[in-house]
């Protein structure tokens, strides 16, 4: 099991079982022999390893290019074939640790100088020292599961985004502010709940979602902030002094359809053929919401208008804890004691934002919460943050 | 990031668990070898992490200090007792110039972040201390401003030491309850505020979901020498500190006025049920923010600043004579028999004759925090005070000063806090090759008032 890769935070949640994991030196002084660590010297013409066989366990290969090209270094499975581990694109004169559960068989390391040909190849040994490593069962499956489930999702999402976006959009240009206040945060809800997903589409995301104290000098607004602003106008002295100019008839229109058209593009990305997200992106995706929340929304920011941020709280942890969720049964099973934290801290975090409404009935708004409101949330939202941190490293891990 | 590093779907008998670059903190950070003997502090000495004592008390005084208050945003004693686990863990590694987490900043997983946040690989140890304490609010909560009494969350309201009191509102005093209290506090010193800030940003990381920080204050400049190595350092009046401070080589004044000693356990004993025996060979630190009105100061004649103080601004003499180390004599007088020593000075406020002989171990530090919407430098004296109890060794000479003492003019305690610092742990934390240990045997700061 990957425990001892776990971090000294890892050993904060997890004081207990983890403690063998938290004693180990620092990798400079992990040489000792019989430790597992393998040194790789990867030049032109030569793979040395400092040894042929190691212990089965965690294993680390330090792995040097002498060369004077870019390099690889791979273990491969007996047939030669199978990729099991690998360092790539490592630079001349770089070393890097390639940290490895090895279970006890026959392998083929190999050096890629140049990262192109056969490479140079040799067998590798990892015998049998008792050590249970890693957890058994049908990963694989249960990732392509979770990547296909959270796609799902994704789409769902989408498809519920643009026909609100849609009625948002035609009720603002009629002029009804009312319902187009009325629908704002709860179509937002759809978009913030899969944001790390459009953000993987280069530009549509400032096209949607750029708030205007990021704007260049010079770079046209669009999106869901402007018309934000327009909604809830600014009086003078909370716009920079200046009185606040509405936007005209032809302005509403062009920001009402480029929203609806940016929206669309975003869905039609969703479904095409062969999109798809990977284990590692859902993790990432995870982590990258409730950073949303710790940076922009728990500082009122992005709703600096309409004070609806803690619908973008919710909605961002709603999607923080599906891909969390479809995460869950391989984190479980290379970690279940981070999935127990995790479990335990999301359920405080909602409970916090829960206190304060619903995506049904409407939620709080941001200027209505205390400065010890406001903390706690914040305090939660880093509660969850640093151990799903981790889980991206867990889920690649598993086996 | 490329799709094919992503190793772990292949399955098989090997799963990568991260790529990583080689290297942990620098060989720079390793132990140089000297410790607490008064010597010049040297940028690469280090303080041992484990004695009778915590570090960081008659530690010398180091150049830096940055110091954190913790509220736990957990009731489960469990919880509680882990961060605690954790903690020391990362302060024994820290202390010794090590990273905080067996990896280090630039090593383990590359798709995990480093259990290390780096800023201070390359750098030396810088004497770096940690130093945990408890405050109040951990025993017994904070009780609501109508007087409902708090909650006792980890079941310790029986352990709670007898010294461990509310202070008391002091004259003056202009609290500010977000830079107040709390319930756990850690000093970390050094002589980098790099590496001092280091340590706390680590330890506060460690802590997310079990506490959260509640007030921090970065200082500099330390106003008291706590080793008669050390020159007496001046405060931001321009004025020398702690030239009558505790000094480590008085060992026996140090046991009398620092040290909480057994009898006081069975002194707490009296109250039936209260056991504070944990407390024996630790400490009490008073932390006071202490805003100095410095722009009407700097505006204030020489012969009334040397009257407010009761000492000279140069050699830093008693105003009764002599050099700087000269007991101040207190019954002197000049011309028309007035004091030399004026009746409202902070020396004659401050002395141990006017405190029934008790004495404290000053640790302040200056600060400065900007300014203020007025243009004013929001600036002053971190005031730490290490005393075995606050009852006899800090309320009654506070109570006077804040009433008594002429400078108070000149400044504002805007924040306040009480802690109890548990004795040092035992050298069985360490394992031969002097890294800590951390099974579930592994000694933990303030581990008694768990047991």
């Amino acid at each position: 099991m990957p425990r001892s890769a776990l971090s000294a935070a890892a050993c904060a949640a997890l004081v207990l079982p983890f403690a063998a994991g938290c004693v180990a030196n620092t990798p400079a002084s992990t040489s000792a022999a019989g430790s597992g660590a393998v040194t790789v010297d990867s030049s032109a013409t030569a793979c040395t390893l400092s040894a042929a066989t190691a212990p089965s366990g965690t294993l680390t290969f330090s792995v040097t290019n002498s060369g004077t090209d870019v390099t690889e270094f791979y273990v491969l499975a007996a047939d030669g074939l199978r990729v099991v581990a690998e360092v790539e694109n490592l630079g001349p004169g770089l070393t890097r640790d390639l940290v490895v559960q090895a279970r006890p068989g026959t392998y083929v390391t190999q050096c890629k100088p140049g990262m192109v040909g056969e490479g140079i190849r040799s067998d590798f040994t990892v015998t049998d020292s008792g050590t249970t490593v890693g957890p058994t069962g049908d990963t694989a499956t249960q990732l392509a599961e979770a990547e296909e489930s959270y796609v799902s999702y994704v789409k769902d999402q989408v498809g519920t985004l643009i026909s609100g976006t849609q009625e948002f959009a035609a009720a603002y240009v009629a002029g009804d502010d009312a319902t187009a206040r009325d629908l704002y945060a709860a179509t937002r809800l759809h978009w913030e709940r899969i944001e790390p997903v459009a953000e993987s589409f280069g530009d549509l995301d400032p096209f949607l979602d750029l708030r205007e104290a990021d704007l260049e000098a010079g770079q046209a607004w669009t999106g869901w902030h402007l018309i934000e602003k327009d909604l809830w106008a600014p009086a003078a002295d909370a716009n920079g002094g200046v009185a606040y100019t509405p936007l005209t008839q032809t302005q509403r229109e062009a920001a009402a359809a480029g929203l609806v058209a940016n929206t669309q593009a975003v869905v039609d990305a969703v479904n095409a053929p062969g999109f798809t997200f990977e284990a590692f992106q859902i993790a990432n995706g995870a982590k990258a919401l409730l950073d949303e929340v710790a940076t922009g929304k728990i500082t009122g920011e992005e709703e600096i208008w309409s004070h609806t941020d803690l619908w973008d709280v919710q909605a961002n942890l709603d999607g923080a804890r599906v891909a969390f969720e479809v995460l869950r049964d391989v984190a479980d099973a290379a970690d279940p004691e981070l999935v127990k934290t995790l479990d335990a801290r999301f359920t405080d975090l909602a409970a916090l934002v829960s206190a304060q409404g619903s995506a049904e009935t409407g939620f709080t708004s941001y200027d209505a919460l205390s400065t010890d409101q406001v903390k706690q949330i914040a305090a939660a939202v880093d509660a969850v943050s640093e151990p799903l941190s981790r889980l991206t490293a867990t889920v690649t891990s598993a086996s | 990031m490329s799709r094919r590093a992503l190793i772990g779907f292949a399955g098989g008998g090997l799963a990568a668990i991260g790529v990583a670059a080689a290297g942990g903190f620098a060989a720079g950070r390793e132990r140089a070898g000297q410790t607490a003997s008064g010597q010049h502090a040297g940028a690469t000495t280090t303080y041992p992490f484990t004695g009778t004592h915590q570090a960081g008390i008659v530690t010398p005084a180091q150049d830096r200090m940055y110091i954190a208050a913790f509220d736990l945003t957990t009731t489960s004693r469990d919880e509680l007792v882990a961060l605690l686990r954790t903690w020391t863990a990362m302060a024994a590694r820290l202390t010794q110039g090590h990273p905080a987490g067996p990896f280090g900043p630039a090593s383990g997983p590359y798709d995990a972040p480093p259990d290390d946040t780096g800023e201070a690989a390359d750098l030396p140890p810088a004497g770096l201390t940690i130093t945990f304490g408890f405050g109040r609010s951990l025993f017994v909560g904070t009780p609501a401003p109508d007087g409902t009494p708090g909650v006792d969350r980890f079941g310790l309201a029986h352990r709670l030491p007898g010294g461990l009191v509310e202070l008391p509102h002091f004259p003056k005093d202009t609290l500010d309850p977000a830079r107040s209290d709390g319930d756990l506090v850690v000093q970390a010193c050094a002589d980098d505020p790099q590496v001092a800030v280091h340590a706390i940003r680590n330890l506060s990381r460690a802590a997310f979901g079990t506490a959260a920080i509640r007030w921090t204050q970065l200082g500099y400049g330390r106003t008291s020498s706590t080793s008669t190595a050390q020159a007496t350092p001046r405060n931001l009046f321009g004025f020398k500190d702690g030239t009558a401070n505790l000094k480590a080589e008085e060992p026996a004044a140090v046991e009398e006025h620092v040290w909480v000693p057994a009898a006081d356990a069975t002194a707490d004993a009296s109250d039936p049920g209260t056991d504070s025996a944990w407390m024996t060979g630790g400490s009490y630190l008073v932390a006071r923010r202490i805003r100095m009105v410095i722009e009407t100061w700097d505006r204030t004649s020489l012969r009334e600043q040397e009257t407010l103080i009761g000492r000279t601004k140069g050699e830093g003499a008693p105003l009764s004579g002599g050099t700087e180390l000269t007991e101040p004599d207190l019954a002197a007088t000049g011309r028309g028999d007035a004091p030399l020593i004026a009746a409202t000075s902070h020396v004659r406020l401050a002395h141990p004759s006017t405190n029934n002989g008790v004495r404290m171990l000053r640790r302040g530090y200056n600060f400065t925090d900007g300014n203020d919407s007025l243009g004013r430098l929001d600036a002053g004296l971190f005031f730490i005070a290490y005393v075995r109890d606050p009852r006899t060794h800090y309320i009654p000479m506070q109570t006077t000063l804040s009433r008594d003492d002429a400078l108070m003019e000149y400044l504002l305690h805007t924040g306040s806090g009480l802690f109890a610092v548990p004795p040092g742990l035992p050298a069985e934390l360490l394992t031969a090759d002097g890294s800590p240990r951390t099974g579930p045997d592994a000694p933990y700061v303030g581990q008694a008032l768990f047991a």
